[in-house]
C-alpha cells in the first residue's frame, strides 16, 4: 500500500433531504489498494455517503476528488466509467426483466461478466429467469458480478453482506481481497465488527453524519471505533444514572406478563421468545434490519407470523388484522408518523378515530364524549394545540404526541413505539419518556424499540438487543450502557456480557 | 429458452387470444354466413381501438398512464377530414405525415411537461385532454369534411384475397415497424426497466427522463394513427368521436394483459382485445339485445378477466408451496 497516494477523497459532502439532514459533512479519503470500512450506527449518513459519491444523487454541498482532481458524476454510469462501482444496500436490478436483459441495460458486455459469475460460483444461475423469481443473495452476488465486470479503480459494497449466508461473504470477501492484491480499492460497508477487523485496512467512522475518524486498523482495533462511534456517550450515560435512579420506586406494580412471544419467526426473525411484564418499559435495541420491523409488525397484527406463538394475558393470540391485535389492546405507534395520522384532518379527529366504535350511540358519534376523552388526552400530553385544525401543520413531536393520544384516548394495556424519537427535539423527546414511563406505573405495558441506544437508559427498565433475528442479550436497564449495547448489537455478544457481568 | 416457461410468461397474452377465438367461434355459429364483408367490416370498426391501445401501452408498459389519447385523436381525426377533402391522394398521404410528426409532438410534450413540472402524468395528460378536446372543436366544429376514396381503401380494399382487408395489415405493418426494431433493442428494455422500477432502472444507466418523453411521444404517434384510422373507418372528421377512446383503450390494454402498474404486457395483446371489444357489441346485435347492453358485457368481461389474471399468479404461488 503507497502511504501517500490517495485515489478518493470528499470534502465536507452534505446532503438534506427536506429538513432531515442525512449528510452533514462527509470526509473520506480512499488510497490506493487498500479495502476500506465505512462505519457508523443506524442513520449517520453510510449509504448517503455511497449516493453521494456515486452519483445516484447529488449531493447539496461539498466535493469529491478523484486522482487530485475534482469530479461530480451525474448517474452512477459515469462514476463508472471513471472507475467507481457501487453494489447498494437495495438491490438495483429491475425486477421484471431477465438478468441478461439488466446486463444488457448497462452496457456490460456478456463476456465480461462470466469469469465473475464463475469467480463468485454463480455459473448454475439461469439468466434467463426473471429478477423477481431469485433469491436476494443472489441478486446482491449478480450484482456485484456485474460491477466487477467494469473493473473498478474502486469498488462499494453496501451492505452487501448483510443479507448473505457465511458461505457467500466469503465469496465477496475473496473478490475484495483480490482487489487489493491488484492495487485497486474497495470502501466496505458492514454492521459486522468482526468482519471489517479481518478484513480491512483503515476506517472511517460517521456519526450524525459526521466523519468523527479515520482509524488504522493494524495498529487499533475496534475498541477505537466502538468509541468514535459513542461520541458524547459518557455525559449521556451521566444523565440516565440519575434518571434510573429517579424512577425506580414508580415501578410498585405487579407483575405479571403483558405479552409472551415464544419462537417467533417471520421475516427476518428466525426465533425469538421474551416476557413483556405489565409495569415495565422493555427497551429493544437492534442494528437496521436484524428483524424488529417484522416483529413490531407481527405484534401489531399487521403480518402473521410463520411460526411461533404470541400471548397476550397468557392465551394464546392470532392476530389476522391489526383491528384483532388492538382488541387485545395491543396498539402501536410507529416511527413514520405518517402511516399512522390522517394528515389533512384536525387533531380532534385523529384522536377520536381509534375509538369511534365506543363512541356510537345508535349509529351516531356522541360528540360530548368525544370531546371529553380528547381533551383529557390532550392535557396528559401537553400537546400544543394552536395548529390543530390539520395534524399535518403540527410539529414532528407534536404529531407524534397525537399518535400516542390516540391510544390513550382509547385505551390499551401494550403500547408497541417503534422508534417513536426518531427526529424529534430533545424536549420532546424527555416528555415523551415521561409518559411512557407514566403508562408504565400505571400497570401498562410499553415496548421500546429505538435506533438510539441512550434512549435505553432514560427510558426502560430492562433491554432486550436482537441481533440476526434473535434475542442475543437481555440485561437490565443500569448495565445498558450505550458501549455495552453497541458491541451487543455488532455481534459482539461476548464482550458486552463480559462488561454487563462486571457492573 | 424452454417453451414452458415462454408460455407461462405470456399466459396473459395466450389467454386473450384464446377468448379472441371463443368469440369469434361464437360469432360464426350465431351468423353462419359469416363472410368476407363480415371480416371487413371487424376491421375497419376496430382499427381504430387497436391504435389508441396501442397507443396507451406504450405509455404504460413505462410506467405512465395518458388521458389525452382520444382528444389526440379526436384533433388527428378532424385536421385529416378538413384538409383532405376534395384532394388528391398524394396530397391526403401528405396531410397524414404531418398528422403523424403532429401527434408524435403532441405526445412529446406531455411526456415533457410531466417529466420537467413533476405534475402527475395523470393530472398533465388530463388537461390535454381538454385541451386537445378543445382544439378539435375549433377547428371543425360539427361532424364533416372527407378524404379521397383511394385513402378510404388503405382500411376498406382487399389485399390478394377479400378474407384479408388492407386495414389488417395497415395495422400489422405500421406497428411492427415501430415495435419491433424498438423491442429488440435496447431502447425497449429501458421502456420496460422504468415501468418496472424507476430507480433500479436509473442504477443501470437508463436515461429514465428522456425514455419517459419517449414513450408518451409513441403514444402521441399512435394516437395520431388512431385518428387517420377513425378517418377510414367512418369517411368523415367528427370532433367528439375520438374522446371514448381513451377509456375504450384502457379497457383493451387491461383485457390485453398489459399491467396498469408498468413494466409488463406487449402490444400485441391489447390489439387482440381491441377487437375482442368491437366484436361483442356487433354480437349482441345480431342476438337481437338492446345494443347498450353492449357496455355491460363489456364491463362485466374486463372484470372477469382481470380478476382471472389476478388468480393465476395466487393460484400458481400455492402449488409451489405445496410442492
Amino acid at each position: 500500500m503507497n502511504e501517500s497516494a490517495v485515489l478518493l477523497e470528499t470534502r465536507n459532502l452534505s446532503k438534506t433531504y427536506g429538513a432531515v439532514v442525512a449528510l452533514r459533512s462527509g470526509d473520506l479519503t480512499v488510497r490506493p489498494g487498500e479495502i476500506h470500512a465505512l462505519m457508523g450506527a443506524n442513520g449517520a449518513g453510510k449509504s448517503t455517503l455511497v449516493k453521494v459519491l456515486t452519483g445516484d444523487t447529488a449531493p447539496n454541498s461539498g466535493s469529491i476528488l478523484l486522482d487530485g482532481k475534482e469530479v461530480r458524476f451525474a448517474s452512477p454510469t459515469s462514476a463508472r466509467r471513471a472507475g467507481l462501482a457501487s453494489v447498494y444496500q437495495d438491490v438495483s436490478l429491475v425486477p421484471l426483466l431477465t438478468v441478461a436483459q439488466n446486463m444488457r441495460l448497462t452496457g456490460t458486455p456478456m463476456a465480461a461478466i462470466r469469469p465473475w459469475l464463475k469467480e463468485l460460483e454463480l455459473e448454475h444461475v439461469d439468466l434467463n429467469e426473471y429478477v423477481r423469481d431469485l433469491p436476494t443473495p443472489t441478486l446482491h452476488l449478480l450484482d456485484l458480478a456485474q460491477a466487477l465486470a467494469w473493473l473498478p479503480r474502486l469498488l462499494i459494497l453496501d451492505e452487501v453482506t448483510a443479507t448473505l449466508p457465511a458461505d457467500l461473504t466469503e465469496r465477496v470477501f475473496r473478490v475484495a481481497r483480490r482487489w487489493r492484491t491488484e492495487g485497486r480499492s474497495v470502501v466496505l460497508i458492514s454492521h459486522r465488527m468482526p468482519e471489517v477487523k479481518a478484513l480491512c485496512d483503515r476506517a472511517t467512522v460517521l456519526r450524525d453524519g459526521t466523519t468523527v475518524g479515520v482509524v488504522d486498523l493494524a495498529s487499533s482495533g475496534q475498541e477505537e471505533i466502538v468509541s468514535l462511534m459513542l461520541g458524547q456517550a459518557a455525559a449521556s450515560v451521566v444523565v440516565s444514572e440519575g434518571a434510573v435512579a429517579d424512577r425506580e420506586p414508580t415501578s410498585s406494580v405487579e407483575r405479571r406478563p403483558a405479552v409472551e412471544v415464544r419462537g417467533l419467526r417471520s421475516g427476518l426473525l428466525k426465533d425469538v421468545s421474551f416476557t413483556l411484564q405489565r409495569g415495565e418499559v422493555l427497551g429493544l435495541v437492534a442494528l437496521e434490519g436484524q428483524g424488529q420491523a417484522d416483529l413490531f409488525e407481527c405484534l401489531s397484527g399487521n403480518r402473521t407470523p410463520d411460526g411461533g406463538e404470541i400471548l397476550v394475558e397468557d392465551r394464546p393470540r392470532k392476530f389476522r388484522h391489526p383491528h384483532d391485535a388492538i382488541g387485545a389492546g395491543l396498539v402501536l405507534v410507529p416511527a413514520d408518523r405518517a402511516l399512522a395520522l390522517l394528515p389533512q384532518r384536525s387533531v380532534r379527529e385523529n384522536i377520536a378515530l381509534p375509538m369511534v366504535n365506543q363512541l356510537r350511540s345508535w349509529g351516531l358519534i356522541n360528540a360530548r364524549n368525544e370531546r371529553k376523552r380528547v381533551r383529557s388526552a390532550i392535557d396528559r400530553l401537553s400537546i400544543d394545540t394552536r395548529a390543530q385544525s390539520r395534524v399535518k401543520q403540527l410539529s414532528g413531536g407534536n404529531q407524534q404526541k397525537v399518535t400516542i393520544a390516540r391510544w390513550l384516548a382509547t385505551g390499551f394495556t401494550t403500547l408497541l413505539c417503534f422508534d417513536p424519537t426518531r427526529g424529534i427535539d430533545i424536549r420532546t423527546k424527555e416528555q415523551i419518556y415521561g409518559v411512557l414511563r407514566e403508562f408504565a406505573a400505571s400497570g401498562s405495558a410499553v415496548l421500546l424499540f429505538t435506533s438510539e441506544m441512550p434512549e435505553i437508559q432514560l427510558a426502560c427498565d430492562r433491554a432486550l438487543v436482537l441481533f440476526g433475528g434473535r434475542i442475543t442479550a437481555e440485561l437490565p436497564a443500569h448495565d445498558a450502557t450505550e458501549a455495552v449495547l453497541i458491541r451487543a448489537a455488532h455481534g459482539l455478544a461476548r464482550a458486552g456480557s463480559d462488561q454487563a457481568a462486571a457492573s | 429458452m424452454n417453451v414452458a416457461r415462454l408460455a407461462r410468461r405470456n399466459a396473459w397474452t395466450l389467454g386473450t387470444y384464446a377468448l379472441f377465438v371463443a368469440v369469434m367461434i361464437f360469432t360464426i355459429s350465431i351468423h353462419p354466413s359469416y363472410g368476407p364483408f363480415e371480416v371487413e367490416s371487424l376491421v375497419v370498426g376496430g382499427m381504430p381501438l387497436a391504435f389508441a391501445a396501442v397507443a396507451e401501452a406504450c405509455v404504460v408498459i413505462g410506467g405512465g398512464i395518458d388521458l389525452s389519447i382520444g382528444a389526440m385523436m379526436a384533433v388527428a381525426n378532424v385536421l385529416a377530414a378538413r384538409y383532405m377533402q376534395n384532394h388528391d391522394f398524394q396530397y391526403a398521404l401528405l396531410v397524414s405525415g404531418l398528422i403523424l410528426v403532429g401527434g408524435t409532438l403532441a405526445g412529446a410534450l406531455n411526456g415533457l411537461i410531466a417529466v420537467r413540472t413533476r405534475v402527475p402524468d395523470i393530472v398533465v395528460t388530463l388537461a390535454m385532454s381538454f385541451v386537445w378536446g378543445g382544439v378539435a372543436l375549433l377547428i371543425l366544429p360539427q361532424p364533416g369534411g372527407g378524404a379521397p376514396d383511394q385513402f378510404l381503401a388503405l382500411a376498406s380494399g382487399e389485399f390478394l384475397t377479400p378474407w384479408i382487408p388492407n386495414g389488417l395489415l395497415l395495422l400489422i405493418v405500421v406497428v411492427g415497424v415501430i415495435w419491433i426494431p424498438l423491442r429488440l433493442g435496447r431502447t425497449g428494455l429501458a421502456l420496460y426497466a422504468i415501468g418496472s422500477d424507476r430507480t433500479a432502472a436509473f442504477r443501470r444507466g437508463v436515461r429514465v427522463g428522456w425514455t419517459r418523453v419517449l414513450s408518451y411521444a409513441m403514444g402521441g404517434f399512435f394516437a395520431a394513427c388512431g385518428g387517420l384510422a377513425l378517418m377510414m373507418s367512418t369517411g368523415i372528421g367528427s370532433p367528439l368521436a375520438g374522446t371514448i377512446y381513451t377509456l375504450s383503450a384502457i379497457s383493451a390494454i387491461v383485457l390485453g394483459g398489459v399491467s396498469l402498474a408498468g413494466g409488463r404486457g406487449r402490444v400485441t395483446g391489447p390489439i387482440v382485445a381491441a377487437f375482442i371489444l368491437t366484436l361483442i357489441p356487433a354480437d349482441l346485435i345480431l342476438m337481437g339485445t338492446d345494443p347498450n347492453f353492449g357496455q355491460v358485457v363489456q364491463g362485466a368481461l374486463i372484470v372477469l378477466v382481470v380478476m382471472a389474471g389476478g388468480l393465476a399468479p395466487l393460484l400458481q404461488r400455492r402449488r409451489v408451496r405445496a410442492v
